[in-house]
């Protein structure tokens, strides 16, 4: 019982991760309908991006762990956010209105100059840092030793997401901008006649869904101490499984479907087999298409003739 | 950085203010972008810690690249007028135009045929031949789904690997010649078909795009796993080499050199699998012309264009996308048998994702459904890809680049017309803009 609280402990920290992501996906899905698949390696660069920064800040001299995370979370988000602008930019915009398979194949194409920019600009190798948040508590200690463990990275993930998912769905929720956001999901045309500047809708829907791809890097980093240039790729996959899980389109989705590709991978992982937990995963997403094609919240997609 | 763009068109004439503006703004873009990612290098030092040093050089030069080639892409986009913008050709260069296009196929198929023989000697440009037409292949059997029947499969390197994973099991354990396996290769290959088939009978789109592409990934991490049966990440080597209808391509008493009391050269074999791999290319295209014409083909390019009017009209779209998948793996399968028997050596690093997005770039840069378009695609991808073997490091940045560049330049491909299967009266040419696709 010990064993399995601290998998669940486990994997939601590690679903908190993918429902980040998650979330840049399915918003870009909604509002443009084109899979993003450059998504996962701006979460990469975002990564990168927390990592040299941290680097930099301990490097002048500054030792307050609050502050140096504050900044860091700030620089990384402000620049990574920046990445999301310029590729929509350069790669889709172009595309808007064009047929479907193009904006998708540019996006592969994307994919492959942000993993292999990193790869070029920071080497291949993998880039560990030393544990910055230590400690943690000890929830339970069952009889034969094996003590359930919470600690503080595991806290502050789940708490960074809480809040980022409390303040987004406000901003979609409440704001001019959340509004015009949910105009275009539902009409591009419809809300442009209506006033609403589609054009810099969408590029700030690219923006947060990055910037929230950039906290997920972050965490990643605090958690795992390692980035690497090829870690966008499966992430990515992962995440969008998880935004189709949810429902893609559903914020609330994106989140619920993140925290249940957490779980069932570390589940599988800690009862069947590591090796086998990407296959787990990706079978699970064929599943659900087969029996759940819209999702566990999405919304069913009537087809017109 | 096309920051601005809409005001370009607003702007007349090289406004100089204007373009220097924008210059300005993508210089500082980019500065920000690199600013940490190129002006800084990190590193890990042999004690585990990492380490950094600043790069403030390649940063500049960086930025100035950007400058300058915002300024260089704004007065080109000047000079060749709004995107848009209708050309009108001469009657008299349209006429050349068709004719050129009417011999060109001839033309290339022949010169296909005599490469062997004008660049005998060249060994490198008969190994890039080869590597050419496997990926024409390839092409041609993913046109098939992506194209024809517009199922959009993002992991056709899925059914190379089948291919390739069943020759060199069968002949590596079993001792089954090439001939044998190759059928056996397309049998396996076209049964994942269906097996990937049956669960996405439902789906369309994207949400099929990323099921094959989650389905390429099984299939690769089941091959990396699974060691006792495929040697895991170290592969499989020791493939037999292919005989020519078993007679041996060998030195000894017994090879073709001996047998026609020639002298021996290694390039015989080479030449035997240009012609191996040129014939397999050229059954896959005549299969699909062919099938075009059957009710089958047909019911494909009929699902393309709208599943419910198909259903409508009584076709049975589950066999319909399931021969679609089958018949497309299994032109995989053979490409991938033939991939095994030429390397002699296979392992899990050959099908990754990448070889599924270069072949579905091949066909949609081909123009989706046409076979001369995928072949010409398939040459200048695999040919251009080449000529930045010399950058080995920005190699995948390079095509990736040009793989948003092209879209955005012909998002339609290099041909982007189709010749109907059916007409009445006279057979006019479509412009794809007409045709829907990726949508069954």
């Amino acid at each position: 019982m010990d064993y399995f609280a601290q998998q669940l402990i486990n994997g939601l920290v590690l679903g908190s991760i993918y429902g980040l992501i998650a979330i840049g996906y399915t918003m870009v899905y909604g509002i443009v309908g084109m899979i993003n698949f450059a998504h996962g390696d701006i979460f990469m660069i975002g990564g990168f991006i927390a990592l040299i920064t941290f680097l930099i800040l301990v490097s002048i001299g500054l030792t307050a762990v609050p502050v140096i995370l504050l900044l860091v979370l700030l620089v990384s988000m402000a620049i990574t956010s920046l990445y999301g602008w310029t590729i929509e930019r350069i790669a889709y915009r172009p595309l808007r209105h064009s047929f479907r398979l193009a904006p998708m194949l540019s996006a592969i194409g994307m994919s492959f100059v942000l993993t292999n920019f990193s790869q070029v600009a920071q080497g291949a190798r993998v880039k560990p840092v030393p544990p910055i948040i230590t400690g943690g508590y000890t929830l339970h200690e069952g009889a034969d030793g094996f003590a359930v463990r919470l600690s503080n990275i595991q806290i502050i993930v789940v708490i960074t997401t809480i809040v980022l998912l409390a303040l987004f769905t406000w901003l979609v929720a409440r704001t001019r901008l959340g509004r015009d956001m949910r105009a275009c999901e539902q009409d591009q045309t419809m809300a442009s006649l209506l006033g609403v500047d589609v054009d810099r809708t969408i590029s700030m829907t690219f923006v947060i869904g990055a910037a929230l791809a950039a906290v997920a890097g972050m965490m990643y980093l605090l958690y795992y101490g390692l980035v690497d240039f090829f870690m966008g790729f499966v992430a990515g996959i992962k995440a969008f499984t998880a935004a189709v899980l949810g429902g893609i389109g559903s914020l609330p989705g994106a989140m619920l479907g993140g925290l249940l590709i957490g779980l069932i991978e570390t589940l599988w992982a800690a009862y069947f087999s590591t090796e086998y937990k990407d296959v787990a995963a990706f079978s699970i997403l064929i599943v659900v298409l087969i029996f759940l094609p819209t999702g566990l919240l999405g919304r069913p997609e009537v087809e017109k003739v | 950085m096309a920051a601005n763009a809409s005001q370009a068109k607003t702007a007349r004439g090289p406004d100089a203010a204007f373009i220097l503006k924008k210059a300005v703004i993508s210089a500082l873009v980019a500065l920000v972008l690199f600013s940490l990612m190129i002006g800084i290098r990190t590193e890990a030092g042999s004690d585990g810690q990492l380490t950094w040093w600043t790069r403030f050089g390649d940063l500049a030069a960086m930025v100035a690249v950007v400058f300058g080639g915002s300024i260089v892409m704004e007065l080109l986009r000047r000079w060749w007028g709004p995107v848009d913008t209708v050309r009108v050709v001469p009657p008299s260069a349209q006429k050349v135009f068709s004719f050129a296009g009417r011999a060109l196929v001839p033309a290339l198929l022949i010169f296909t045929f005599l490469v062997p023989v004008i660049f005998y000697d060249e060994r490198y440009i008969l190994d890039l031949g080869i590597l050419v037409l496997t990926y024409v292949m390839l092409g041609w059997g993913l046109n098939v789904v992506v194209g024809l029947a517009g199922l959009l499969d993002l992991g056709y390197v899925a059914f190379y690997a089948v291919g390739a994973y069943s020759y060199a099991l069968l002949a590596t354990n079993f001792g089954l010649s090439f001939w044998i396996c190759l059928p056996l290769a397309g049998i396996l290959a076209a049964f994942f078909g269906v097996l990937l088939g049956f669960p996405v009978l439902r789906l369309r789109g994207d949400y099929l795009a990323i099921v094959t592409l989650a389905f390429g990934e099984i299939i690769r991490l089941v091959i990396i796993n699974w060691q006792t049966l495929t040697g895991g990440p170290n592969g499989v080597s020791g493939i037999p080499r292919p005989t020519m209808f078993g007679i041996p391509l060998t030195p000894g008493d017994d090879g073709l050199a001996a047998l026609l009391g020639i002298e021996f050269s290694p390039t015989h074999r080479i030449v035997f699998l240009f012609y191996l791999i040129l014939a397999l290319a050229l059954l896959t295209n005549w299969v699909t012309i062919r099938l075009r014409r059957l009710p089958i083909g047909r019911a494909w390019e009929a699902l393309r264009e709208d599943e419910v009017a198909c259903r409508a009209l009584g076709i049975n779209t589950t066999t319909t996308k399931l021969t679609a998948f089958a018949t497309g793996a299994m032109f995989g399968g053979f490409a991938g048998a033939f991939f095994a028997t030429r390397q002699g050596f296979i392992s899990p690093e050959s099908f990754t994702f990448h070889e599924s997005a270069l072949v579905l770039a091949i066909v949609v840069l081909g123009g989706m459904g046409s076979q001369l378009g995928v072949a010409l695609a398939a040459l200048a991808m695999i040919g251009g890809f080449e000529l930045f073997r010399g950058l080995e490091q920005f190699r995948m940045l390079v095509f990736g680049g040009a793989m948003v560049l092209l879209m955005i330049w012909r998002p339609r491909g290099l041909i982007g017309h189709r010749a109907p299967t059916v007409f009445l009266e006279r057979n006019t040419v479509i412009s794809s803009d007409l045709v829907k696709e990726g949508h069954g």
